[in-house]
């Protein structure tokens, strides 16, 4: 048996004998700790809160010019609709109830920061992560101004965007607590 | 001499017998140089097969096994699309044997569609951070260095329906796809960083343009969550998301993020660009989007095949859930009316796929064939019928299953032997 086979074995051991303070440590000292620049860069999942929000604002108007610079029209159409891209605003008009409408932006989300998420990660095509936060929080000003979300003044930022109202409301299924080995849904016999 | 020459002879038939004339190590590699087919005395029954470096090194099946991926759904977004991106693909189900898809056949997905990153694993890493003691970055070569396992697992797609429109098994079931996983138990990683009590998801995300993410409860990660690098024996394919992806066993397949770079522990469920996909009306039909429900098909004989005349058949088909093993297999030949037990060709595993069969003698009479499936954990498969009366929604033709369709599928069979769709 080499020596780390005995050095491993007895750490198991030793976790499983004296419990949680020595299974705090970690067993197998691989890997390195990353900085915390390094994980301020690459903390793109925006929560409900918004609390990984970089500095930054923007309006509807501003969108609206930096939609034409960085041309993302070329791919989804002025305004959001007619290219080959998905379309950005209904067909059916920012009034119909937003279940009835097609599934664009994550308009039917409950939460505003994860259409400023995508658009910060995914956009635009071959130029993925490259727009600045003010950009990103005009777009996402811009494109809910479109679906009727919020007025054209509105300032976008890392205070303001969490708190945008959408259409969706509460009227929306919530995750449920999962259980390991038991069926899909309770009561449910498919 | 003679007795040299013939013996040769006979090797030389059993290679093409066997391997086509490829193997048989260095006798036969000098041999080809040689005893070549085309000469018109040649005893060998078959043309050869020359020996080539491309062969040798990496090996390709028979130019008469022609089966082929095509896009899914048919009629639906194309793959490539206009700007180069895959979206959906499926796997030739009608053609499968055993369990295990061929890595080079095994369906795809991507994120909203999106390109395959050319990753290089000496630059690739995968950070741990968030509701943990001690985040943590590792390269590939450190990750694997932790103690591994190797698993196998099915991976199905939300988008994996079937209807009356669809002519074969490949567009009805084609994207599910099992494979032998190896990597490292996301909960060793975990225990490594030192898991926080506050800690209740996890949200996995992926280095290719988009950067896919999705929110998984910590209780999956802890239990069976696997963070793979190998598939069917060698370094996952790039469309399966080399060189790291996450397997979370029996949800569906958005779940297991490809091209792994961050895995954030969060306190709270994080609402990602993919969990808007599944977002419903009502908690009831959102449940159902995680987890994929006990389902099969049977493979032969189903649509667009024919049976060339009465007498005995095996059917076979494909069992899974994504609830646990599959437990019981039955196989009606008339119609639904009366389910046999089908026999099982491999151990029913966790989360993968079983191969199932029934010897069948078919009489020459039109009927319809089908199969359903109940899992370790009590759930069964049900007909269309059955499922919408749970949810008391009046029955149509075109009722749209909620969750994953994991409904029965039925094969029509003609007094021609020809088979079609049940459902159309």
């Amino acid at each position: 048996m080499s020596p780390l086979s005995v050095v491993t074995i007895s750490l198991l051991l030793g976790s499983l004998l004296s419990g949680p303070a020595i299974a705090q440590s970690p067993t197998y000292g691989v890997g390195r700790t990353p900085t915390a620049e390094e994980l301020r860069r690459m903390d793109i999942s925006i929560g409900f809160a918004g609390e990984e929000l970089p500095p930054g604002r923007g309006t509807a108007k501003e969108g609206a010019q930096v939609y034409v610079q960085k041309a993302c029209a070329g791919c989804h159409g002025p305004a959001g609709v007619g290219g080959l891209a998905p379309i950005l605003q209904s067909k059916h008009g920012a009034d119909v109830p937003v279940w009835k409408r097609e599934r664009i932006l994550p308009l039917r989300a409950p939460n505003a920061t994860i259409v400023w998420d995508f658009i910060n990660r995914g956009m635009p095509l071959g130029l993925e992560g490259t727009l600045k936060p003010d950009e990103v929080y005009s777009l996402t000003a811009y494109l809910l101004f479109l679906n009727k979300v919020i007025p054209e003044d509105q300032v976008l930022d890392k205070q303001s965007l969490p708190k945008v109202k959408m259409p969706i409301g509460d009227e929306y299924g919530k995750p449920h607590e999962f259980k390991l080995n038991a069926p899909r849904l309770e009561g449910y016999p498919y | 001499m003679d007795s040299e020459q013939k013996s040769r002879r006979e090797l030389l038939k059993a290679g093409v017998a066997l391997a086509g004339g490829i193997t048989l190590g260095t006798a036969g590699k000098a041999d080809a140089q040689h005893d070549h087919a085309a000469t018109p005395t040649s005893e060998n029954a078959y043309p050869m097969i020359h020996g080539s470096k491309e062969q040798i090194e990496y090996g390709h099946r028979s130019k008469y096994v022609t089966s082929v991926r095509v896009q899914h759904p048919i009629g639906g977004r194309p793959s490539p699309d206009v700007f180069g991106k895959v979206f959906h693909v499926a796997t030739p189900l009608q053609d499968s044997v055993g369990v295990i898809t061929p890595s080079s056949l095994h369906y795809i997905a991507t994120t909203r569609g999106s390109f395959l990153p050319d990753v290089d694993p000496t630059k690739h890493t995968l950070t741990i951070h968030g509701e943990v003691d001690r985040p943590l970055t590792l390269t590939m070569d450190e990750l694997r260095r932790f103690p591994s396992v190797t698993r196998l697992h099915f991976i199905e797609c939300a988008g994996n329906r079937h209807n009356g429109k669809q002519r074969n098994v490949q567009d009805t079931h084609g994207m599910t796809s099992c494979s032998e996983w190896t990597g490292v138990l996301l909960s060793t990683l975990l225990k490594e960083c030192g898991l926080k009590g506050s800690a209740k998801w996890f949200v996995a995300e992926g280095a290719e343009e988009v950067k896919g993410a999705s929110s998984i409860p910590i209780a999956k990660g802890m239990d069976d969550c696997i963070i793979a690098y190998g598939q069917n024996g060698e370094p996952l394919r790039p469309q399966q998301g080399f060189p790291v992806r996450i397997m979370v066993p029996g949800f569906e397949g958005i779940y297991h993020t490809k091209f792994l770079r961050r895995i954030k522990v969060t306190k709270e469920f994080y609402m990602n660009y993919n969990e808007f996909g599944h977002l419903r009306p009502e908690d009831k039909e959102l449940a159902l989007g995680d987890q994929i429900g006990p389902k099969s098909v049977i493979t032969y004989p189903s649509g667009t095949q024919r049976l060339p005349g009465p007498g005995l058949y095996e059917i076979s088909g494909l069992a899974w859930s994504g609830g646990g093993a599959v437990k019981i297999v039955e196989v009606s030949t008339d119609g639904g009316k009366s389910w046999n037990r089908a026999q099982f060709k491999n151990t029913p595993q966790r989360m993968a796929h079983v191969r199932f069969a029934y010897p069948w003698k078919w009489d020459g009479t039109e009927t319809a064939i089908m199969s359903r499936t109940t899992d370790d954990i009590g759930q069964r498969q049900a007909l269309r019928e059955e499922i919408a009366e749970w949810w008391k929604v009046p029955f149509e033709r075109d009722y749209r299953v909620p969750g994953l369709d994991n409904s029965v599928m039925p094969w029509k069979i003609a007094k021609d032997g020809s088979v079609t769709n049940g459902l159309a």
